[in-house]
């Protein structure tokens, strides 16, 4: 018989409540913006540091002009990033440029740290004819092959096991990337992020699992989600290497990323990193938190700001001036307000497009149901507003 | 059998509607409970459960983790335990995290037990787009569900039958799949259709699982369809007989069992039929529905029927895109006077 566990023997039951493991919460900046006392910042440089702020700039004026245009009826659905920026953008600016990313879909700041242009945000959220997914996904599914991010697919959780086959390939290749995977601690309870995890470490895959907790899934609290203290003990469960981390707290995020990473790379282990945060926002712009939580609850967060918290630091370090944000903030809210007036006039993908790549090539009963339709469209213009140019205007 | 008094002028939207349903059975059924996402204090994403944690706590009214397997499946075990759950799928879409449960759990339990283990839970679901929300979060699926056996599914297209359904949904010993088009919930977001607001009476009743409506009557054509399909065809009739034609609609309301009966006799008087179904085109109701019609040997139709469906292609987001492909009102008629001029 062969046993897969070296397991001591004993001959009293002993029954284990896993309390015995801790799982410390690792934070370097306090929210004045000093360091804590021992507590070592990580070898960020300027240029970087200066990045990763503008890129959090950038994603909070972003969400804010993208949800009250969704308010003013421009857009038909928004989700914000507020209060996760340090996790997202943090943990994004310590992989290297051309590691794979795969989101859940709050994750707009890594993707703009990777420099996804405004333009190219906007063509998503307006699904025009330059959006690269040609119109067909909904708001804040973006993707970019250029950039290693992959194209956000609605049911929760689907990302994981794919990042670690994805990774899995990495290692293969021999290139010495990894994946990154992002994952709110709702959707650790599906059973995709159990499966992929226990098969990562198994078959040694250089990913690291990113769980932004953030106390809700929509309505959910997350002790409705979940008995134990967190999302971080079950890698125990799975020998692998884990760790809890401040989540508004840029530099331990950058910091524990960064070991992470080298952890997978180097030898080739799955890392799992919990990112202790809270979605400042409602969860998406169809709810309205005010039925699930408190103000004062909203309030004590809002305190614990992660921009603001870098902010700080930034002017400490004299990498950054009172100056230098009131002109960034001016120019990414022109620019922002700018580049959407653009956008939301651009033509929709034109009326073929939507039977193409549903297969690698148009079948001739796909073709058919396309040209009755077209006929239709052409002969009723008036029930299609917009499709007198979109059916001949647009393209890929 | 419905058994309501027509007396009540009290409007309700579906999503109310299918709430006091379920609150009416939980306070005479201690066996009846819910479980799902977000349908404790936020009372369902769609309004489906609002009221009932306050009025029955949390026990009864469980949000659950993010597992729709496991929260489908445990289900299936209560019921098997004697219990009547309702569980919700939050959009139909997901039903693919979490299938083996829906299909071959909950739909087989009973055939393979010999009959000895029933299951009677209920599993709703929303269905549908035009609101632009994409492929992920606007499909219909009907087909899909109806075509496996061991599950009843039903389709409501206004309150009134989203209530006397959910009723007899809960008390039927069979599952239910019990499938809610997101236009039809009254939810301000979702493009509300305001003919799925309608009178609805207080007290509880039934609506026969499996019978089919006739929504209006007509001689010059048969319309049949589904949710917020149903809507579509009323309006197309109403343009019909400005023309000069009479359209007859038939709301399904069940698609297992399926009022065949009823489509047969409305296409033997009229003799043409158009088949409305916002689900994808090929292998699904629309299909069912016109070999149901033509393989009966009193079928007689005098043009070849047709299908208003969507096309065989995963529904995009872009509002222009996606109005282009769903079907409404004016493809009816365009289908109906080309019907027309084909024959
Ligand atoms: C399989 C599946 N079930 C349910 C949903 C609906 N849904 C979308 S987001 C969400 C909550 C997710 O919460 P969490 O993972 O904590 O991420 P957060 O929104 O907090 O960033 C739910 C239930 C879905 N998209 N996919
Ligand atoms: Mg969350």
């Amino acid at each position: 018989m062969t046993t897969t566990t070296a397991s001591q023997v004993i001959h009293e039951p002993r029954f284990m409540d896993g309390d015995e493991f801790h799982i410390a919460t690792f934070a370097l900046l306090q929210q004045d913006g000093t360091l804590f006392e021992g507590a070592r910042a990580p070898e960020l440089g300027r240029e970087t540091a200066r990045r990763i702020y503008h890129t959090m700039v950038l994603i909070r004026v972003l969400d804010e002009r993208m949800l009250a245009a969704q308010r003013q009826g421009r857009l038909s659905f928004y989700m914000q990033c507020t209060g996760e920026e340090a996790a997202v953008i943090g943990s994004a600016a310590a992989l290297d440029d051309d590691d794979m990313i795969m989101a859940q879909y709050r994750e707009q700041g890594a993707l703009a740290y990777r420099g996804f242009g405004i333009d190219e945000f906007m063509n998503q959220l307006f699904g025009n004819a330059e959006d690269y997914g040609k119109g067909r996904q909904m708001p804040i599914h973006y993707g970019s092959a250029k950039l290693h991010y992959m194209t956000i697919s609605s049911p929760l959780a689907t990302q994981i096991p794919q990042a670690a086959g994805y990774a899995y390939g990495q290692k293969l290749d021999g290139q010495g990337r990894c994946t990154i995977t992002y994952f709110g601690e709702g959707a650790a309870s599906e059973g995709d992020f159990h499966a992929a995890l226990n098969m990562a470490a198994v078959h040694r895959a250089p990913v690291i699992f990113f769980c932004r907790n953030n106390g809700y899934a929509i309505s959910t609290p997350s002790v409705e989600q979940f008995a134990a203290d967190g999302v971080a003990p079950r890698a125990f469960g799975y020998k692998m290497h884990v760790i809890r981390v401040d989540g508004n707290d840029v530099l331990a995020v950058y910091a524990a990323t960064r070991e992470a990473r080298r952890i997978a790379v180097e030898h080739n282990q799955p890392v799992l990193i919990e990112a202790m945060t809270y979605r400042l926002a409602a969860h998406s712009s169809s709810d309205d938190p005010s039925g699930y939580r408190s103000k004062k609850e909203e309030a004590l967060w809002r305190e614990k700001d992660p921009v603001n918290r870098m902010r700080l630091w930034m002017l400490a370090q004299e990498w950054w001036s009172d100056d230098e944000e009131k002109t960034l903030q001016e120019q990414l809210r022109r620019e922002v307000l700018e580049t959407m007036k653009r956008a939301e006039k651009r033509p929709p993908p034109p009326l073929a497009s939507l039977v193409e790549d549903v297969y690698a090539e148009v079948p001739a009963r796909l073709q058919e149901q396309l040209d009755a339709l077209e006929a239709h469209v052409r002969r009723h213009p008036e029930a299609y507003p917009k499709s007198a140019p979109g059916l001949d205007q647009g393209g890929a | 059998m419905t058994t309501a008094t027509k007396s009540a002028s009290r409007k309700l939207t579906t999503a109310r509607a299918m709430a006091e349903a379920t609150a009416q059975e939980m306070r005479i059924d201690p066996r009846v409970f819910v479980m799902g996402e977000d349908v404790g204090p936020l009372g369902g994403v769609f309004g489906n459960t609002r009221g009932l944690f306050d009025e029955f706590g949390a026990e009864r009214v469980r949000d659950t983790p993010i597992s729709e397997t496991a929260f489908i499946g445990a289900a299936v075990g209560a019921a098997s335990d004697g219990m009547r759950p309702i569980v919700e799928l939050m959009f139909v879409d997901f039903f693919g995290v979490c299938m083996d449960a829906i299909y071959n759990l909950m739909a087989k339990n009973t055939y393979f037990s010999g009959g000895k283990v029933p299951v009677p839970m209920v599993l709703m679901t929303s269905t549908g787009g035009g609101y632009s929300d994409a492929g992920q979060h606007s499909q219909c699926l009907y087909g899909t569900f109806a075509h496996l056996p061991g599950m009843k599914v039903v389709v409501p297209s206004n309150a009134f039958d989203a209530k006397g359904l959910m009723t007899a949904a809960i008390r039927d010993d069979n599952p239910v799949v019990f499938m809610y088009h997101k236009a039809l919930q009254g939810m301000g977001w979702l493009g509300t259709e305001k003919g799925a607001t309608v009178a609805v009476p207080e007290e509880a009743y039934t609506v026969e699982i499996g019978k089919a409506a006739v929504t209006r009557e007509g001689q010059d054509l048969t319309l049949v369809s589904l949710g917020a399909g149903v809507h579509h065809c009323l309006r197309a009739a109403q343009a019909l007989e400005e023309e000069g034609f009479s359209a007859e609609v038939i709301d399904l309301r069940s698609l297992v069992p399926l009022d065949r009966d009823t489509v047969r006799e409305s296409v033997a008087k009229t003799g043409r039929l158009i088949v409305v179904d916002e689900d994808y085109h090929s292998y699904g109701v629309s299909g069912e529905i016109i070999a149901s019609v033509a393989e009966h040997p009193g079928c007689r139709l005098r043009a070849a029927p047709k299908r208003v469906a969507y096309p065989d292609i995963p529904i995009p987001f872009a509002p222009t895109m996606e109005q282009w492909a769903l079907p409404n009102a004016d493809k009816i008629v365009a289908a109906f006077h080309q019907m027309l001029t084909d024959n």
